[in-house]
């Protein structure tokens, strides 16, 4: 018989360079823990991350994918986080739509001072996604585990 | 090929005691590309850097990562040494293995499979890089200021201090702004004129420093270190350099029915004035829409009696074409029109005024020569009521969301002077809160109340209306529970204020960004306070959010430190990671034009070869990499895909993902 392997999701997290990145950093100096499956790539602004790297994830076999940027109004690039915010609104209602649940996507505001917050979003995110379990939708079966 | 280095570094124990770096570096020699990998106790050291060096040259690197600590601690320092052994910088990335991965997690199995995925990300990201070179831009060694009042007089004169030409734009015939109507200051109550007054003489009296009053800018192009501006000279009718400012045209001009602006349209002046005694320049200006000659072509009083000859009735607007380093944005503000805010009363009488206009009332050069007389009867009054917030601290929508900040400390203020001067007086105030922030602010406010006796009411007032020529002030007293009515002689209102309505024309000129309330956006609110996000552009006084003079003083101060910062370097270098435009996929469709915060992107008409010998021209999209900032936000919404950021290629954040997901 088959091992039953305990579900552990992979999270890809996206975090802007001056805010969310630097919240991240500041977690990890408070020592402030979330599960190890987060892993972020640094980009300068939320506004950065394009919708295509978001299906690429779930494509490769992410179970959740989250955008962490600088609170509304306080964008190192100004407006930056607000074009996130409407092109997010409406990727993961399609998304939604394609079967990839709202709760699998997910835009975060955490400031450069917000490493406690930073843990606490990770923490929650993770464990929402392993209540929802592996993602099947659009995934590449040639990237899943044999 | 690519050779690739992989460094892992220790830091000591903060790395190594839930890393297995070891493993790590015995791993990640059997990727692909990498041909070297090693593990040192402290890569940020000396001998850590050497370690990289060496082995750049040693083994030709062409490509570096590093897992150590985060990026934003330490990447500067590798690429610095990546560079010295002669690598380009820009292919040298940092995973962070500290901050993101061993301080965080426990488990050391857990921790060193992080680790591996992590630094085989950036394995995947570095395999992209590509060489960038910084660019380099030349700085014209001159700046612009925009508002002559106290806070582009302060910069100015700065600025020129550190030797640089300044060029102050006064849309006013005379600089001093706001600061020059005011009667005393606080905290300290001496008079605004008295200090205000030497810095416009020292302004007028700089070699460095060009007063380019009654001007209007009008277009403004280029970008940080090479802006080139257009400025509109009005017409004032009076020739400048000939003018002697003795006031004899003012003594002549048969019309005098135009409202006293700076008087706050409480007294008339002449058609041919001159603002006010202390103006710099000292020169007339002629009011178009008063002036007689120039609306029905008979008078020509004023031409007559100038002995200078300065009149020219046939002056037209000229345009004048500037180069400038870097721009200044000190527009100020105005109080805002409190018409719509009926329960006061404002429109109907006389007597309720606003404190700039009781400002004008108590300043000796005012329309009373300073005896405070109420504008309806000119008697004494004998009760004077306060109102604070009037439009502040107003979500209703009829007035600004946000605290004016000045008028605690100014209606304090007036109370005390009112009181020193006329002690049987009676002075209430009603206010919501006092807010004293600042260096000797609340024991000024408490002189008010506790040696001056004022009356301060907590509690908004409701309504004020004219009864038996008395106006009866109807509000709550919040502290003892009761409606109280005042019957006074004479209502101030602290209006709220706003910024300069110029500054939205002036902020789309600059493509700087404005907030929801028209103050011009800060680069960073708490870290970088007086620059704009668009650079070279930096902000001063009330165009940026409200604030009293010496914190004024010392932004202008601070923008002079940023200015001189820029203009004392021959050669700006500029970000290798901004944006940049494949012109085989780009239509021109403008949208990345539209997101850009910046105005980085202009469009070219650019020559293609189309086969066969033939060529066409199209629209494309140009990034001045001296412009951009590197967000990439129009990377993302290019629907081509033309717009790519250097740095952070959408294939090497693709490839990240990748690496990331790969079970």
């Amino acid at each position: 018989m088959q091992e039953i392997k305990e579900f552990v999701p992979n999270i890809v997290a996206f975090c802007c360079n001056w805010c969310s990145y630097a919240g991240a950093d500041l977690a990890g100096s408070g020592r402030l823990s979330y599960p190890a499956n987060v892993k972020i790539i640094r980009v300068p602004c939320s506004c950065r991350v394009n919708p295509m790297f978001i299906l690429k994830a779930f494509q490769r076999g992410a179970d959740g994918v989250i955008l962490c940027g600088c609170h509304p109004g306080d964008c190192h690039y100004v407006t930056g986080n607000y074009y996130t915010r409407r092109r997010m609104a409406m990727l993961f209602d399609f998304l939604n739509y394609m079967g990839i649940e709202k709760e699998r996507t997910r835009v975060e505001w955490v400031s450069a001072a917000e490493g406690a917050r930073f843990s606490q979003v990770m923490n929650d995110f993770v464990k929402k996604i392993t209540e929802l379990g592996e993602n099947r939708r659009i995934t590449d079966l040639r990237v899943k585990e044999k | 090929m690519q050779r690739i280095g992989v460094f892992i570094c220790w830091c000591g124990s903060n790395i190594a005691a839930t890393v297995d770096v070891k493993r790590v570096a015995e791993a990640i020699k059997a990727e692909p590309g990498v041909v070297y990998s090693a593990d040192y106790q402290y890569m940020c050291s000396e001998n850590g850097q050497q370690l990289l060096k060496n082995a750049i040259k040693e083994h030709n690197l062409t490509g570096v990562v590093i897992g150590s600590c985060s990026p934003r601690m330490h990447e500067a320092t590798f690429r610095r040494a990546a560079a010295e052994a002669g690598l380009n910088p820009y292919m040298l990335e940092v995973a962070n293995i500290r901050e993101q991965c061993s301080w965080i997690h426990k488990d050391m199995d857990e921790a060193t499979e992080k680790a591996l995925i992590l630094i085989r990300t950036a394995i995947a990201k570095v395999r992209l890089n590509t060489p960038l070179q910084e660019g380099e831009s030349p700085v014209t060694k001159r700046a612009l200021v925009i508002g002559g009042g106290i806070a582009g007089i302060q910069a100015a004169l700065d600025i020129a201090e550190a030797g640089f030409e300044v060029d102050i734009v006064e849309k006013n015939a005379t600089i001093g702004g706001r600061m020059a109507q005011l009667d005393k200051t606080f905290p300290t109550l001496d008079c605004s004129a008295c200090i205000l007054t030497p810095k416009m003489v020292d302004c007028a009296q700089s070699d460095k420093i060009d007063i380019l009053s009654y001007s209007e800018v009008e277009e403004v192009k280029g970008f940080v270190g090479n802006f080139k501006v257009k400025i509109r000279k009005k017409a004032r009718y009076v020739d400048e350099k000939k003018c002697t400012g003795c006031k004899v045209c003012m003594e002549k001009c048969p019309s005098k029915k135009g409202l006293n602006e700076f008087n706050m349209n409480l007294n008339n002046r002449t058609a041919i004035y001159i603002p006010f005694a202390q103006a710099i320049p000292n020169v007339a200006v002629i009011d178009p829409e008063q002036c007689i000659k120039l609306k029905t072509g008979k008078c020509g009083i004023c031409q007559k009696f100038c002995g200078a000859g300065a009149i020219n009735y046939e002056m037209k607007d000229e345009f004048v074409d500037r180069e400038y380093g870097a721009i200044v944005v000190a527009t100020g503000f105005r109080p805002i029109n409190i018409d719509a805010f009926n329960e006061y009363g404002y429109s109907d009488n006389a007597d309720v005024i606003t404190s700039l206009e009781l400002e004008r009332l108590m300043n000796a050069a005012g329309p009373t020569n300073g005896v405070l007389l109420r504008p309806s009867d000119k008697t004494h009054p004998k009760v004077i009521t306060f109102i604070q917030c009037v439009g502040s601290r107003d979500v209703s929508g009829c007035g600004k969301p946000y605290c004016s900040k000045v008028c605690c400390m100014y209606t304090a203020k007036h109370a005390m002077l009112i009181r020193e001067k006329y002690p049987d007086t009676e002075v209430h105030v009603f206010y919501i809160d006092v807010r004293t922030p600042g260096k000797n602010y609340d024991e000024f406010y408490r002189r008010a109340v506790e040696q001056y006796g004022v009356d301060y009411i907590k509690g908004m007032v409701g309504k004020v209306y004219n009864e038996n020529g008395k106006l009866m002030v109807q509000g709550s007293n919040l502290i003892d529970n009761e409606q109280v009515i005042i019957p006074s002689d004479l209502v101030v209102l602290a209006t709220a204020i706003e910024p300069e309505p110029s500054v939205r024309k002036i902020a789309t000129l600059l493509t700087a960004s404005i907030d929801t309330n028209n103050f011009m956006n800060e680069s960073h609110p708490k870290l970088r306070p007086v620059e704009s996000p668009t650079a070279g552009v930096y902000l001063a006084g009330m165009c940026q959010g409200p604030k009293d003079i010496p914190e004024t003083v010392s932004q202008a101060s601070a923008c002079a430190a940023k200015v001189i910062g820029l203009l004392v370097k021959d050669k700006l270098k500029t970000n290798p990671c901004v944006a940049h435009c494949n012109e085989m996929m780009c239509n021109g469709c403008s949208q990345c034009a539209n997101v850009c915060a910046y105005g980085a992107i202009t469009y070219v008409d650019k020559e293609f070869r189309i086969g066969g010998g033939k060529t066409e021209v199209r629209r494309v999209a140009s990034v001045n990499p001296a412009v951009c900032q590197g967000c990439g936000a129009c990377t993302v919404t290019c629907p081509s895909g033309a717009m790519d950021l250097s740095g952070f290629s959408s294939k090497q954040i693709m490839s990240e993902v990748e690496a990331i997901c790969k079970r």
